[in-house]
Order: structure tokens, then C-alpha cells, then sequence
């Protein structure tokens, strides 16, 4: 494919590893924000292409595993409602709520439906006026604009039987709730790609200067993830902290002024609760008025739903980078991919998830490498 | 039997079943409408001495010591989908799981769970697609049954279907039968199957040319045995994709697995679609492809008789057995690094981040 | 966060800037795409899709950077080499 391809070069990343460790002098921790990354991190195993000196962390860029308890209890109230027909991108589903997840509403008879856009959720309340349709509105800025978008048309249509359980949360808040934490070890940031491609990366600019920390926004694919590593490692050697753009094909210094420009009209600033971190201020997105309206809180009165996060579950620390997921008592005991006690375990993505799955290997490993010294 | 179109079905169809176009629950109830059902439409098509005792069994003379059995439902939605329909499917299926144990398939019983209110040509369809599989794979539909079930309590169709086989051979394959050194050859391109069917799933909708690889497997599986190609295990893709059967057999074999990802066939219509989607092709579904774990010295020649088979043209070595870390599956990436290619809790969905 | 693919705008359809939508090529596959967000496209250009917006135009200069980083690193190290050499020559 082209524009994708060309980026898993075997050559130019091994290109790109040599000239790493050519210039790395000693231990540095990056942590890389977005889920997405972290995925590509996992499926092309870049990991094992850099210097044992990086300590890559990953940051709390998925929608799926941020999203609070609190709302995926709600999606579930929701959905299981004779009334609903509730839409969700497909990696929702399988998240846990207090009590079940939405794949389970689904078994029992709830009209749970994947959908590929927002858009697509508008469509299917338009050819079924007789329901309540409802888009669960996850997602960083990038989905941003689509989601302003279907509430937009929906409003612009008098489409009155759709709405959105919005969920949305921004990354530079976050970023600073992980800087300003008295345990915070990351030294450097891979800035998420498409979210700087929708919103520009000026609102980087302070954070690397209050916290002199490098962030570098990042592409997607391994030679761009490594060329990010790279560009964040010469500034941390060179002692220099600015913002810098690897992901230039996609992201200009402005952004996407005309989604910003429905971003704003729809949605305003509002703080956020983030599963596992908590609530940070001024972290999310929610509607305006008058777009309230397609407010599916609202629309279905759920009120407040209280929840309680496991006690034993630490992924608040884990994304933080402060702890590994192997310090957690519960891990692996209480808590596998299965059944799940905190986001990091819940998507595949997640920090424990992935942490889980490769264990059986570094064991074996550090095994064999400690018997080929006996010998 | 020739391939009808359904419009064909309604000048030819008797009287019994003209008269009503869809599905009653007395299709089922073993009365006069059940048996006209069976004569006029399953009967018609499966036609064979077998099925034409009328019993209440098939009474089969194997003559063999070994013989293979197996039996799968079939559930899909939607019935019909590019490049196949549940009834090929539901033949295909079955011959294929026979063909991996090593057995020739020779007949298949048929279960048919059917919802009331089924159009008749809709079943027509199905019972012809049957048909014409089971031609092609080389099988015998000998034995069956209807069942019809209330409006709302199915989807449409289910069919079962069971299989028996004969074992003309004596290697034993079977996971346990893997062993360190074993080349893994992959018979083609992966993720047709899941690909075509998610195209036409209301919410994910894409256009592509992309057709199900729904296909018969034994005659392939054949041609390696009768030329002596020691096969130690054969394992068909299908809903877990090549990720999920690889994890199978080396946890059933108690052995590793390396693979390169640079060997492995993906048509590029069919990575676009799982970058789009945020899908990994290995975990996608196939109908028509199998792995064969042969000893290393017949490697060579045993993907010689695959790539030259019409179903095997893009067959290729995609790795090795290994001995270190047992039970784990692990792929050279694209750019050179290892991964582990684990199995997946459930069924893998679209994602966005 | 946010998966987004590069595909090809093959064909453009509506007139007003926030219905505008067009057909975006991704290997063979084909998905209809919002064009809102981006005014500048024409039909051939690639575009970055994200759940069925396109929220960029993939810049065709700036998409070879990484190689151009990665050409003008070798020749970099061949004038190290080169300079090495030479300073060797100079010593003996």
C-alpha cells in the first residue's frame, strides 16, 4: 500500500536502530502517548530493534482503556434498554463495566451494533425513526471532528432520535498530569500523529518548555516511530527540549483549522475522569449547548451511577510509567485478559495485557540465557 | 444436476411446494408437507442409492479399518456472501476437517434447522449450492433431517452437517505427530473468507472484489499423501484465522513455532481492508486454505505439488518447528524484529486506536 | 488512539463543503469518505482516512523526509569513513 509499506523497510529501520545506538551515552525513558503507536510498537516488535538504554512507556492514549467506569456503566444502562439501538466502534465492546461489558448486553437480547463511523450510527438512527439510536463517543481528538460532525448533520436534519454518549478526552492535559506527578519518570514524548494532524502542534509548545521535556510528534508506522525515537533521543543527549515534527506528511504546525472550526462550534472544554488516573481539569470534551440536546446522558436521565475500581487494580500507576505491571499482586492471579480488573489488562494494547501474554517468553529467556552461563 | 437459477425453481417446482413460497412449521412436522419437501427438493438434488433407501439410516460398507468421523454447524449471516452461501460452506466445512485428519471424505449426513417463514427459494438456493459442493468435493449426501423451528427463533438456516472418511494411508497425522525441524507450508493467501463476509455487514460496508475462498481441501491433501510427502500434521483455517490454528498446534504439540512474515500470502486488496478496519490478517478467517507440517526433506517437493494445484498457486513455506520455548508462536516482522503471535480471547473486532 | 490510513481519492461527489464526500481507494477496497474537513482535494490525491473522514491530504514532498534522513545519514558516514582515512594517511 502505498504510504504504508515503504515504512516497514527492513533496511531503513535497521538504518535508523544503528544510528540510536550510535549516539545514545546513557538510560533514557520515552513514553510514547498514543495506543495506536503502542500497537505498532507490539505488532512489528520495534521494541527489539532499540538499545536495552530505552525504556519505552506506554502512555494513555487509548480511548478504550481511559474511558471511565462510570461511562462504560452508562453505555450498558443504555444498551440495554429495549428502546436503544447502541453503536460503538468494535474494540468497546469488550470492555469491562462494573458489571459486565457490552458484548454480554448484546448475548441478552440488547441491540448492540458496530459501526465503522459515526456516521454510520446517524444512518441507522435515519432508517430506524422508531428507536433511539445512540453513538458511544470515544476517542482523542482525532475522532473529534467526526463525532462534531455527525451531531452537527444530525442537528442541521432534525434527526431527533440520535444522540451521543461522549466520552472524548484530550492528550496535552494528560501529559501535564503525568509531568507534574511527583513519580513521573518519563523523559521525552512521541506525540500522538493524527491527533496533532487535527489539532496542529503549537499546544506542545509550552509543555516542553515548563517541563524541559523534548516531544516529538510521531507517525504510525516503524520507520516513523523509530525516526521519533531517534529525533527524541539527539535532543535528550544534546540536552535540548522542543517540539519537533517527525509526522510532517500528515501534520502541519496549524492543524486542520476547518475541524478545529466544528470541534469548537460543537463541543466545549470540560474536565474529564480518566480510568485509572482519575479526573483531570479542562481533560475532555463535551457538548454545547445548543447541541445538548443529542446529549445521550441527558436524553436517557441516567443520573449519577457510582462505581468502585477494584482496590487491588494499580493501572492508574502503570500508565503513569511508575510501576510495571509485574509489581501488581493481582497480576496474573486475579487479573488476565479474561477477566480483567483494570483497563491496562482490558484492551490488547494495554500495558498488563501485553505484559501477560509475553511473559511465558522472557521467563523462558532470562531461563535459557541463565543456563547458558552455568555452562 | 445442472445449476438452476431460482427462477428456473418456480417452473419446475411441484405443486406442494409452489403453494407455499415460504417455510411453515409443518415443513417439519413429519407430515404430508415434510415428506413433499424432502422428495421434491433434498431428494432431488442429493440424489444418490444411499438416500434413496429411505431409511431411517445409511447403511455404508467402508471396508476399512480406519475411518475418520466429524461433524460442524454452520451458522453464517449473511446466507449468501461473495464467492459462497452456507450450503457450500457447510459441505465444504466438514470434507475439508475430514481431509485434515488424513482421511478421503466420502459422505455426509445434513441437518437442516429451518425458521418458519423461510423463503422457499431461498432454501432452493441452499439445497442447490449443497449440491453442486458436494459434486465437486466428491462426497455423498446419504442421510438427513429437517427440523422448523418459530419465526424468531432462528436466523434464516442452520445446517449441520457430519462426515465420514476413509484412512488409505499410514502416517499418523496428527499435532502430536509435529516434531523440531518440521517445515510449515501455508497452501495460499490469507483472509479472503472474513474479509468478503464483513464487507457485506451492515455498518462496515466497503466495495471490493474480494470472494470467500470457501473451497474443498481433500483432493490437494491427497495428492501429497499418494506421493508419499510424510505429513506430520494438516490443520485447515478457519474462524480463528492462521494465528489461532498455529497456537493450537503447538500447544497440542508441545512444540514452538517461528514464522516469517515475509513469507506469509496476503493479497493487497485484503490488507487494505485490515488497515482500515484495524484488523490483523492473521487472525481472519479463511474456508479454503490449510497448513501442512512435513519433514523438512520433503518440504521442497510437497510445496511443488501444492503451488502446482489451481488451490494452491500462492503456497508457501511460512516457517519452522522449533523446539525452545514450548507452546509459543513467534513471526519475524516485516522489519526483522520478533513478535508473539498469540491467540486472541474472542473474536477479533474493529478497532479504532 | 485513532487508527488513520492513507488512501487515494478516486472520485468526488456534493458541493457544499460539509456534504462534500468522495470515494477513497485503500489497496482495491473502496469506502465512501467525508471530504468536510478537507477543501483542498482533488481526485488523485492521497488522503490520511480516519473513521470515515479524511483529516489530511498526505503531503508527497514531505513523505520521502525519513529516506532523505536516512540517504543523507549514510553519506555522513561515508565522509566519516573518507575523513578517517585521510587522517590516517596523514599520520603515517
Amino acid at each position: 500500500m502505498k504510504y504504508l509499506d515503504e515504512y516497514r523497510a527492513k533496511e531503513a529501520a535497521e538504518g535508523l536502530s544503528r544510528e540510536i545506538r550510535r549516539i545514545i551515552t546513557r538510560p533514557w525513558t520515552i513514553m510514547e502517548i498514543c495506543g495506536g503507536q503502542t500497537h505498532a510498537i507490539v505488532k512489528f516488535g520495534i521494541d527489539e530493534l532499540l538499545p536495552e538504554d530505552i525504556t519505552l512507556v506506554h502512555g494513555p492514549g487509548c480511548p478504550v482503556c481511559v474511558t471511565s467506569l462510570e461511562l462504560i456503566d452508562k453505555a450498558i444502562e443504555i444498551a440495554s434498554r429495549s428502546e436503544a439501538i447502541f453503536c460503538s466502534f468494535g474494540d468497546m465492546l469488550r470492555v469491562p463495566g462494573s458489571k459486565k461489558d457490552l458484548l454480554s448486553v448484546k448475548a441478552s437480547g440488547g441491540d448492540v451494533r458496530i459501526v465503522y463511523s459515526p456516521l454510520d450510527a446517524l444512518k441507522i438512527a435515519k432508517d430506524n425513526p422508531a428507536k433511539q439510536v445512540v453513538f458511544f463517543a470515544v476517542g482523542f481528538e482525532t475522532t473529534a471532528p467526526a463525532n462534531a460532525m455527525a451531531v452537527y448533520q444530525a442537528h442541521k436534519e432534525g434527526v431527533k432520535n440520535f444522540s451521543i454518549l461522549v466520552s472524548h478526552v484530550l492528550v496535552p492535559p494528560a501529559m501535564e498530569a503525568i509531568l507534574s506527578s511527583p513519580n513521573n519518570r518519563v523523559q521525552g514524548f512521541l506525540a500522538a500523529g493524527h491527533v496533532c494532524t487535527v489539532m496542529g502542534t503549537t499546544e506542545y509548545y509550552p509543555i516542553a518548555q515548563k517541563y524541559r521535556v523534548p516531544v516529538v510528534v510521531t507517525g504510525f508506522e516503524p520507520l516513523d516511530i523509530l525516526q521519533g525515537i531517534l529525533m527524541c533521543i539527539k535532543q535528550l543527549e544534546e540536552g535540548r527540549w522542543v517540539v519537533e515534527n517527525q509526522y510532517t506528511r500528515s501534520v502541519k504546525e496549524e492543524g486542520n483549522s476547518q475541524a478545529q472550526k466544528l470541534i469548537k462550534e460543537i463541543f466545549e472544554i470540560v474536565p474529564r475522569k480518566w480510568r485509572g488516573i482519575g479526573e483531570i481539569v479542562k481533560s475532555g470534551l463535551g457538548l454545547r449547548e445548543p447541541y445538548r440536546l443529542f446529549d445521550a446522558e441527558r436524553r436517557f436521565a441516567l443520573g449519577d451511577i457510582k462505581t468502585q475500581e477494584s482496590p487491588e487494580c494499580i493501572s492508574g500507576l502503570i500508565l503513569q510509567g511508575v510501576k510495571k505491571p509485574y509489581e501488581c499482586a493481582a497480576f496474573g492471579k486475579k487479573c488476565t485478559p479474561e477477566h480483567p480488573l483494570g483497563a491496562t489488562m482490558v484492551s490488547s494494547e494495554g500495558a498488563c495485557a501485553a505484559y501477560y501474554r509475553y511473559r511465558g517468553l522472557k521467563v523462558n529467556k532470562t531461563k535459557s540465557r541463565k543456563n547458558s552461563t552455568k555452562r | 444436476m445442472s445449476a438452476k437459477s431460482p427462477k428456473d425453481f418456480s417452473l419446475s417446482c411441484p405443486v406442494p411446494i409452489t403453494r407455499y413460497p415460504n417455510i411453515l412449521m409443518a415443513h417439519g412436522g413429519g407430515g404430508k408437507l415434510m415428506h413433499d419437501l424432502i422428495a421434491n427438493m433434498f431428494a432431488v438434488v442429493f440424489k444418490n442409492p444411499f438416500l434413496m433407501e429411505g431409511h431411517d439410516s445409511a447403511v455404508l460398507d467402508l471396508s476399512r479399518k480406519k475411518i475418520a468421523m466429524t461433524t460442524d454447524s454452520y451458522v453464517v449471516r449473511p446466507l449468501f456472501f461473495p464467492g459462497g452461501d452456507i450450503g457450500s460452506l457447510a459441505v465444504y466445512g466438514t470434507v475439508n476437517d475430514l481431509a485434515m485428519s488424513g482421511a478421503r471424505p466420502l459422505y455426509l449426513s445434513a441437518g437442516f434447522i429451518l425458521e418458519e417463514g423461510l423463503g422457499m427459494e431461498m432454501l432452493w438456493r441452499v439445497v442447490q449450492s449443497m449440491g453442486r459442493a458436494a459434486k465437486k468435493a466428491g462426497v455423498q449426501i446419504v442421510t438427513g433431517d429437517t427440523k422448523v423451528v418459530d419465526k424468531g427463533k432462528g436466523d434464516g438456516i442452520f445446517i449441520n452437517t457430519s462426515g465420514v472418511g476413509i484412512i488409505e494411508h499410514r502416517q499418523k497425522v496428527s499435532p502430536r505427530s509435529v516434531r523440531p525441524g518440521d517445515c510449515i507450508i501455508l497452501s495460499g493467501d490469507i483472509g479472503r473468507h472474513g474479509i468478503a463476509i464483513m464487507a457485506v455487514r451492515e455498518g462496515l460496508e466497503f466495495e471490493t472484489t474480494i470472494k470467500s475462498d470457501c473451497a474443498p481441501l481433500a483432493h490437494l491433501v491427497g495428492k501429497l499423501l499418494s506421493a508419499g510427502v510424510e505429513i506430520h500434521c494438516l490443520r485447515d483455517l478457519t474462524r480463528g484465522g492462521l494465528a489461532s490454528a498455529l497456537n493450537e498446534i503447538a500447544l497440542q504439540g508441545k512444540v514452538s513455532i517461528e514464522l516469517d512474515e515475509n513469507m506469509i500470502p496476503v493479497r493487497g486488496d485484503v490488507q487494505g481492508a485490515c488497515e482500515i478496519l484495524g484488523l490483523d490478517p492473521l487472525y481472519v478467517a479463511n474456508e479454503g486454505r490449510f497448513v501442512a507440517f512435513v519433514k523438512e526433506k520433503d518440504a521442497a517437493r510437497a510445496l511443488k505439488i501444492i503451488k502446482k494445484d489451481s488451490l494452491g498457486t500462492d503456497a508457501s513455506i511460512i516457517g519452522k518447528v522449533r523446539k525452545e520455548f514450548p507452546f509459543i508462536v513467534t513471526m519475524k516482522s516485516k522489519i526483522g524484529a520478533n513478535r508473539i503471535v498469540d491467540m486472541l480471547t474472542g473474536e477479533q473486532l474493529p478497532r479504532i486506536c | 488512539m485513532c487508527l488513520a490510513v492513507p488512501g487515494k481519492v478516486i472520485s468526488m461527489t456534493g458541493g457544499e463543503l460539509f456534504s462534500r464526500k468522495g470515494k477513497v481507494e485503500f489497496n482495491g477496497i473502496i469506502k465512501e469518505v467525508s471530504l468536510a474537513y478537507v477543501p483542498e482535494i482533488r481526485v488523485g490525491d492521497y488522503v490520511m482516512v480516519h473513521v470515515g473522514f479524511a483529516i489530511s491530504k498526505v503531503d508527497e514532498k514531505e513523505a520521502k523526509q525519513v529516506f532523505k534522513y536516512l540517504e543523507e545519514m549514510e553519506e555522513l558516514k561515508e565522509l566519516d569513513i573518507k575523513q578517517a582515512r585521510e587522517n590516517r594517511k596523514g599520520k603515517t
